[in-house]
């Protein structure tokens, strides 16, 4: 655990939070409003949680909980496709554990599990390839999800069984990316949101340049940070730095992990096997133009879509629940009709109860429903 | 156990014979479960165990009886196998219920083609957890199932214990103050399982924590007869037995997250797959609740076994504000977290 536990120093953290507790202070002598500062990935959401950090903020300094949880922006209709595909004839559907449990419109892959697919969960998409080598007669899927964090590897998965010629394998592929999702919600006019967390993961692969319209464009700070207590305190520290200063500029804290370029050879793993699909869903967000990854012609073969004439399913989120308004930081998760009552971890309606790193499940484990009244 | 088996052929597998209430079976029985289940010269063979009721009266006033059906993939893995479990855990849940153990039933149902090396060195294990708990295993049966109709190999086993009059241990017995201790590092069963499953590429020298707990009961007890609640923490792992402390005894459960005992080894396994070592299956370790003026005696007598020698006091018990138990988390930040069960089996994240 070494490279971990340092930077879940407690008397550090203290630190940090008197520095913070300081620049919050000299903000505060001139702004009225407080000061939102989103934190883009699930991870991050899940490490402010765990901690407790969002309680030992200063008054005028707030976290907003942003869309980076793949989990929990898998659209209910995409699940679909994917039981779908598991109940064809011969169909082993691998994907990853956390997908497992997601509700579509009529159940979660365990369930379809329980209901006599071979639904198997993998640890990697190469699991998948050697399940589809040891098993012929079978037909291999593996449903595709995630960032660039994931993206990588299915694309490499992929160019192996291309070069192995492997002809039962196939990807039902719902990578996403975050950069034009963020421009959506920058692009909406009452978008409250100060300044930004970047996720870790996601720039280790894409480099530190793909946030710079966010700075130029929008004139918001972003520090692309790390996973532990202490990145986020000193990221959210740098982010209140430039607000004070007046400054919008990508910086990086996550230096130990993320270089300025990202990772050239999985970003070019990525450019060879996917293209940008038109249009791509987000359950709590809705359609958000190029923000999908779908195959190649050239790797068509591998696309399970097609493999499988799959007609996309589209299914609606549930009105009650108000993730939208969460992602975009207008309210808190208790504020929602629908936290703790019609919506909870085990009976998630919203997309941001799905997954551990959603902010409403975040809220609904570390702050107890207690809040919601 | 080096007595021939009919109805094996060359390759040394189970068959369908071995179920068929013929020579085979019987061979099966004789060479195998009671080869090593029986002590001493062979007993007339009845269709039940008989157990004296004047010696099981003089250990105490109440009988315990419990059962457990054992499956597990792989059979086999550091630190124990199926039979290990099935002895240990039968064993484990009479006492912590303050029993004296004294007779276990052990019933298997195998697959066809199951590998009769393998099915040796799982009931061998049976006999050396049984020997080492002080129980007999004096009943069984056995079945043997077409080979899908069974993955491998089955274990059900059932005990029966005795109760001393002094001990009233129950799960909805806690008390406002009480303090909680467990008496090692968590999660190992559940890690070395995940680990030995061979899908991770992980590698690791963790062992499951399997082993039968009664010794270390009957020190615990000797040194504070007054503990409240004890429960071995397998499935769901300790947080599964604080909710249902929390729950039964309608109090809070505040858990200092710092002063739980894991093994670096399985804090990097939950590290890498999004786990916590809390949900964790056990297959050696119990939680106690005792009285706050027992506390630092109870974790003597617990260190002082060799199963104990990494226990630790975790968190205490207090009266529940909202009328409703809960389990609360606090870690060396000050944060705070709810404690809830999940409704399945934890499921690595994605990134």
């Amino acid at each position: 655990m070494q490279f971990v536990k340092e930077f879940r120093n407690p008397h550090l953290a203290e630190a940090l939070l008197a520095q913070i507790n300081l620049v919050a202070e000299r903000i505060g002598r001139t702004r009225k409003r407080p000061v939102t500062v989103m934190e883009v990935c699930g991870g991050h959401t899940h490490t402010i949680f765990r901690y407790g950090l969002d309680r030992r903020l200063p008054a005028n300094i707030e976290f907003a909980h942003g869309p980076g949880c793949p989990v929990c922006v898998l659209p209910k209709g995409r699940i679909e496709d994917a039981i779908a595909i598991a109940h064809k004839p011969g169909v082993i559907l691998t994907t990853f554990g956390d997908a497992m449990r997601v509700p579509g419109g009529s159940g979660s892959l365990l369930q379809a599990r329980a209901a006599g697919a071979d639904v198997r969960m993998v640890y990697s998409p190469l699991d998948a390839l050697a399940l589809a080598r040891a098993n012929p007669e079978r037909q291999v899927v593996f449903f595709a999800l995630g960032f660039e964090t994931t993206a990588p590897s299915t694309a490499l998965t992929v160019l192996r069984a291309g070069a192995e010629k492997i002809s039962n394998f196939s990807i039902l592929c719902q990578h996403i990316t975050i950069i034009p999702t963020l421009r959506a919600l920058l692009e909406q006019p009452d978008f409250a949101v100060d300044g930004f967390i970047g996720p870790g993961h996601v720039s280790m692969v894409i480099g530190t340049e793909p946030y710079a319209f966010i700075a130029q464009e929008f004139k918001r700070p972003l520090v692309v940070a790390g996973f532990e207590p202490l990145d986020i305190l000193q990221s959210l520290l740098m982010v209140l730095l430039q607000i004070e200063a007046g400054d919008a500029r990508v910086e990086n804290q996550y230096a130990r992990v993320v270089a300025a370029q990202g990772n050239r050879a999985a970003m070019a793993a990525i450019a060879r096997v996917y293209e940008v699909r038109e249009a791509c869903e987000w359950r709590g967000l809705g359609q958000i133009a190029g923000s999908g990854l779908q195959l190649r012609a050239e790797w068509s073969r591998f696309d399970a879509e097609k493999r499988f004439a799959v007609l996309p399913h589209h299914l609606a989120d549930q009105e009650q629940c108000r993730c939208g308004d969460v992602l975009t930081g207008r309210i808190k998760p208790p504020q929602c009709q629908a936290f703790g009552r019609a919506c909870s971890p085990d009976h998630p309606s919203g997309a941001l109860m799905v997954s551990s790193e959603g902010a409403c499940a975040a809220y609904y484990e570390y702050h107890g429903v207690g809040e919601a009244a | 156990m080096s007595g021939t088996l009919t109805g094996v052929g060359a390759d040394g597998r189970i068959t369908l014979a071995h179920g068929g209430g013929g020579s085979a079976m019987r061979s099966l029985i004789d060479e195998v479960f009671l080869a090593a289940f029986t002590q001493g010269p062979p007993a007339v063979q009845e269709d039940q165990a008989r157990l004296d009721l004047t010696t099981l009266a003089q250990a105490g006033d109440r009988l315990a009886f419990t059962t457990d059906a054992f499956v597990v993939e792989p059979l086999e893995f550091p630190g124990g196998n199926i039979g290990t479990l099935a002895v240990c855990g039968t064993v484990n849940d009479l006492a912590v219920g303050g029993a004296t153990p004294v007779a276990l039933s052990a019933a298997f149902v195998l697959a066809e083609g199951l590998e009769l090396a393998l099915l040796r060195r799982v009931v061998e294990a049976m006999a050396r957890s049984a020997a080492q708990a002080g129980v007999r295993i004096v009943t069984g049966d056995t079945k043997v199932v077409p080979r899908h109709a069974c993955d491998g190999l089955f274990v059900t086993t059932s005990g029966v214990g005795v109760i001393r009059p002094e001990h009233t241990i129950s799960i909805a017995a806690g008390q406002p103050g009480d303090v909680v201790l467990v008496n090692g590092t968590l999660g190992d069963h559940g890690a070395a399982i995940l680990c030995a499953r061979g899908d991770l590429a992980l590698q690791t020298h963790l062992q499951s924590d399997c082993a039968p707990l009664n010794t270390l009961v009957d020190t615990l007890l000797r040194a504070v007869p007054s503990v409240h609640c004890m429960r071995d923490a397998t499935r769901g792992g300790v947080a599964g037995v604080l909710s249902e402390l929390a729950e039964a005894s309608n109090v809070l459960v505040t858990v200092n997250e710092a002063a739980l005992p894991v093994h670096p080894e399985v804090e990097g396994v939950c590290e890498i797959l999004g786990l916590d070592p809390l949900f964790l299956a056990n297959e050696g370790k119990l939680v106690a609740v005792v009285p706050a003026c027992h506390a630092e005696h109870a974790l003597a007598a617990m260190q002082s076994h060799p199963l104990g020698r990494n226990a630790a006091i975790i968190g205490t018990l207090q009266a529940s504000a909202s009328g409703q138990g809960a389990v609360h988390v606090v870690n060396e930040f000050g944060g705070a977290r709810v404690l809830t069960m999940p409704s399945g089996e934890q499921l690595p994240r994605i990134c």
